[in-house]
């Protein structure tokens, strides 16, 4: 199934080049800035935005990649643990700003994982996020400080992100769940 | 993160409930073993190698023979995952006031015990563990018979300094006889495609030559034939690893050697027998060593002696098996 798209390739290329001039604009500059995908679409969008960043600026940011698998708070309660895709920070968060990018914001519980990992690698000056598609349902007070898009959802819905370099091609999707959402997997969250 | 609500490791995953032995892993199994230890190797390195994955887990590690790198690396690996930690030495327990396995174990099970990280003399102790206890056995060592975590976290250090195993040579060197360590790495290093030599004097190869040989005809599935021999200048020429076992007095059975020095004469690890295999053939040793038995002091601390790399790689390859077997699928009974 295919689903109804929301946003195209050359969406998704506004939206990343927007956020890129909104966290200059926002941060005053490059300076101690550092972009950290979560694990596993949030890592070529960070890497995107470095790309764009680096177009407009002049300046190449430091791009970390965040596994917030262990940090999950349903750990206990998914049968399979999930396969661990690694973190790995090539500069220390210690007094940076840290853009956290994820592909799609939903319950927030991602979020506060990653928030959680970071705090173990030390103390930056401030973390901000940066999603793709913020879909609503919070059960968490969090909030995106950067969105490409708000999308209405229902929790039967699915927002399923394609990106090239893991998907072989770029596109926002809306499906149908068949069944009720569930706790475990990777749920969008 | 997968933006579906879909499992996002299905079909692919972790299937094991208990690990007994590395007999029932796959070569994909070992990949995912090795690519989670990866992972933990990572934390290790952070300012702070504690992640909660494990928190509300209770790991009981009992172990009914002396041992500190491996109870102390299981600990040290369960608290890394914030898993809450339960000792028993059984010499100090209730075995002592003749309290059965099956007991001991049921008892730890009321405690509130999640997983149970055993070491036993009797081979085959951890499979009866598994059959009474209703959460995760983990073999810290069964007799001569296995010892999973020591043979995973040797293939990974290999790994580490030489990438792929398929055709390297590997020899391992001594005791085989009452090494559990060389039976788990027979299964994990044929695994991953080894050459694989089995050396030591024939006295101690018996049960090895049949089992080389029950392979060699295209052997089980997935795994690589090996080479059974006594002559220790074949068997280390050209090799790209050499592991010395110790010899176990505790287990040596009368009249299987001569003597300890004519052991440590004819297949002790020295510098002159190393020379035969390649310049840069990595030197390993599950320990603890019996020096001038069978390595010599001199050889167990060169460059290329991975020994306390095996030690460190020891913790992130336990971190990896307790967080796998902690999420391993409940219906999956292995060992079978």
């Amino acid at each position: 199934m295919s689903g109804r798209q929301i946003m195209t390739a050359d969406e998704i290329r506004r939206a990343i080049v927007r956020i890129s001039h909104e966290l200059v604009e926002h941060h005053a500059g490059t300076d101690d800035l550092m972009l950290v995908g979560i694990q596993r679409r949030g890592v070529p969008l960070a890497e995107r935005l470095a790309v764009a960043v680096a177009e407009h600026e002049g300046v190449t940011l430091p791009v970390g990649a965040l596994d917030i698998t262990f940090y999950r708070d349903d750990l206990s309660l998914i049968a399979q643990h999930p396969v661990v895709k690694g973190t790995r920070l090539p500069v220390d968060p210690n007094g940076r700003t840290v853009v956290l990018v994820d592909d799609v914001i939903y319950t927030g519980r991602t979020v506060r994982a990653a928030m959680d990992a970071l705090a173990d690698f030390g103390r930056p000056r401030a973390i901000r996020l940066a999603v793709l598609v913020d879909r609503g349902h919070r059960e968490l007070p969090i909030r995106a400080d950067h969105v490409g898009k708000n999308v209405p959802t229902s929790s039967d819905e699915v927002v399923r992100v394609s990106l090239v370099e893991v998907d072989g091609e770029d596109a926002v999707r809306i499906e149908r769940l068949d069944r009720p959402s569930r706790a475990s997997g990777g749920a969008s969250a | 993160m997968n933006a579906m609500g879909t499992p996002t490791n299905a079909g692919a995953g972790w299937r094991h409930k208990h690990l007994l032995d590395v007999d029932v892993l796959t070569y994909d199994e070992i990949q995912i073993v090795m690519r989670t230890t990866d992972a933990m190797k990572e934390i290790l390195d952070r300012p702070i190698t504690k992640v909660p994955a494990l928190r509300g887990t209770n790991v009981t590690i009992l172990f009914y023979e002396a041992s500190t790198r491996t109870r102390v690396s299981f600990e040290v690996a369960a608290k890394n995952l914030s898993a809450d930690v339960v000792n028993i030495a059984a010499s100090s327990s209730s075995v002592t006031k003749g309290e059965s396995l099956v007991d001991t174990i049921r008892t730890i099970e009321a405690l509130g015990a999640d997983m149970i990280v055993m070491r036993h003399a009797t081979s085959g102790a951890a499979y009866l563990a598994a059959e009474v206890f209703s959460g995760s056995i983990l073999n810290g060592g069964d007799g001569r018979h296995a010892h999973p975590s020591q043979a995973l976290l040797d293939l990974y250090t290999m790994r580490a300094h030489l990438g792929d195993m398929r055709g390297r040579k590997v020899v391992i060197l001594g005791d085989v006889l009452h090494s559990r360590v060389a039976r788990s790495n027979v299964w994990s290093l044929t695994a991953a495609g080894a050459d694989l030599w089995i050396c030591g004097p024939s006295t101690i190869l018996r049960g090895f030559d049949a089992w080389a040989a029950r392979w060699a005809g295209g052997g089980v599935p997935g795994h690589a034939g090996f080479t059974v021999t006594s002559d220790v200048n074949a068997a280390l020429r050209d090799a790209d690893v050499v592991m010395a076992l110790r010899l176990q007095r505790e287990r040596m059975d009368a009249g299987l050697l001569p003597s300890l020095r004519e052991y440590s004469a004819r297949f002790g690890l020295n510098r002159e027998r190393l020379a035969a295999a390649k310049p840069t053939a990595l030197v390993m040793h599950p320990g603890p060593m019996n020096e001038g038995v069978e390595i010599a002091p001199d050889v167990a601390v060169l460059d290329r002696s991975v020994i306390t790399q095996q030690v460190t790689n020891g913790v992130a390859v336990r971190m990896a098996l307790l967080y796998l077997l902690a999420g391993g699928h409940p219906e999956a009974v292995t060992n079978a």
